[in-house]
């Protein structure tokens, strides 16, 4: 195994759970995830060697993600807002079908603002890399950052619910 | 001593460390003094946490196999393209051969494969809860989708062809229970595989084609089983699935 591969792989992981958290399924964060591997062999020769690798990777999984949801406006994926709504209500069921009231939340943010906030605040980019990863001014992160924030506040309820926030595993 | 005005920037700053050690207690000050901001603040703080340890768990899970094989080099690419001429060839061949039952039978309605239509248009725009039973459960999947239909069910795997196993669901149908399952590519395009039992299993008949609005249907009845695969794609595409389907049901 290559040098280049073996830090590639080393990233794998951290792209999962980005991926994860911006699409909300597993299976099409898997994609993204893979589409932007194979983009990043691609243009390997672009990376700066010594430069944050992670960052890079990021950058490409934007450029991808935004391409498949243009690709994707010929056949939107609908959000059921108001079964959303009735979901965050309901006690957490046991079954298969796993509720997750944080996951609903998330959805509920735009795109760029679910970008942005999952960078910062999960994957902890300084605001500088958020801003290289999807190519906007850094003013654009810090006011798309706070009306993420504070969109996510009230979804979950503000200071009522702020229990509900923590017990999520 | 004049202090500078806190701005929101640096409020988010503050949440996440990110404000310079000389500013933070004249932030710690300013908060203390607007009881709100320091909610917004300690709610942020919370939102940070409950977001690591939300998604955390997932950077440990085991990288599936396709991921790792991605992180490497790919194919050659005039590999991919001589398979990828490969199958435009094979699927010329079968649409050419098929296209005499087209004429025959495109006029016989049927209603099963209307009703699989409808279940793809109905669930495959999920973005939720697409399936009751996702493709990391497989063998669960198929040995309860096999139980309520009475008859061994196999899934097929179609990522060699682009498609991976989304999961699978119960349906009603009109005699009885139904299986759905659900494979997408990597833009997101899903296609739906419905299966039912059929009342007479010594049939078979050729691949026929349906159109409902703009999705398209491939159905076949094999033996104990019949099969309509769905997806808003072009008929050239949908055939090609079809048949690989076809074939890993017939191996």
């Amino acid at each position: 195994m290559s040098d280049y591969e073996h830090l590639i792989e080393q990233q794998i992981p951290r792209l999962r759970r980005y991926a994860r958290a911006l699409t909300g399924e597993r299976v099409i964060a898997d994609d993204l995830v893979q589409d932007t591997l194979e983009r990043a062999w691609n243009k390997l020769h672009l990376w700066r060697r010594g430069s944050d690798l992670r960052a890079w990777l990021f950058t490409i999984m934007h450029n991808v993600y935004v391409n498949q949801l243009r690709s994707r406006t010929a056949h939107p994926l609908v959000s059921l807002d108001e079964e959303d709504i009735n979901l965050l209500e309901r006690p957490a069921q046991t079954d298969l079908l796993e509720i997750r009231d944080l996951d609903i939340a998330l959805r509920k943010l735009s795109e760029e603002q679910r970008e942005v906030l999952l960078l910062i605040a999960l994957e902890q980019l300084s605001y500088e890399e958020a801003a290289r990863a999807l190519g906007i001014p850094i003013g654009t992160v810090m006011s798309r950052l706070s009306r993420a924030r504070e969109r996510l506040r009230r979804i979950m309820g503000g200071p009522a619910d702020a229990a509900t926030l923590r017990v999520i595993k | 001593m004049s202090v500078l005005p806190v701005t929101e920037s640096e409020l988010h700053a503050y949440v996440d460390g990110a404000l310079p050690e000389s500013r933070r207690a004249e932030v710690d000050a300013y908060l203390a003094a607007h009881p709100e901001d320091a909610e917004r603040v300690a709610t942020y703080r919370r939102q940070n946490e409950a977001l690591r340890s939300h998604f955390g768990p997932i950077a440990d899970e085991t990288v599936p196999e396709r991921l790792r094989a991605a992180s490497t080099r790919r194919a050659k690419p005039w590999l991919r393209l001589a398979v990828a001429a490969g199958w435009v060839a094979l699927g010329g061949v079968i649409g050419w051969q098929l296209q005499a039952y087209y004429s025959e039978q495109r006029m016989e309605s049927s209603a099963w494969a209307r009703r699989a239509a409808v279940a793809h248009v109905v669930y495959s725009p999920e973005v939720r809860h697409p399936v009751e039973v996702g493709a990391d459960q497989e063998t669960h999947l198929v040995n309860w989708l096999s139980k309520r239909l009475g008859a061994q069910l196999k899934v097929p795997h179609l990522g060699a062809i682009g498609y991976t196993l989304v999961g699978g669901r119960l349906l009603p149908g009109d005699r009885g229970p139904v299986a759905q399952f659900m494979y997408q590519d990597a833009k997101g395009q899903r296609l739906t595989l419905y299966v039912r039992t059929n009342p007479d299993d010594s049939r078979e008949t050729a691949f026929r084609f349906a159109q409902e609005n703009n999705i398209g249907v491939f159905y076949w009845l094999d033996r104990k089983l019949g099969y309509a695969l769905s997806g808003e794609v072009e008929k050239a595409e949908l055939l090609r699935v079809a048949t690989t389907v076809y074939r890993q049901l017939n191996p």
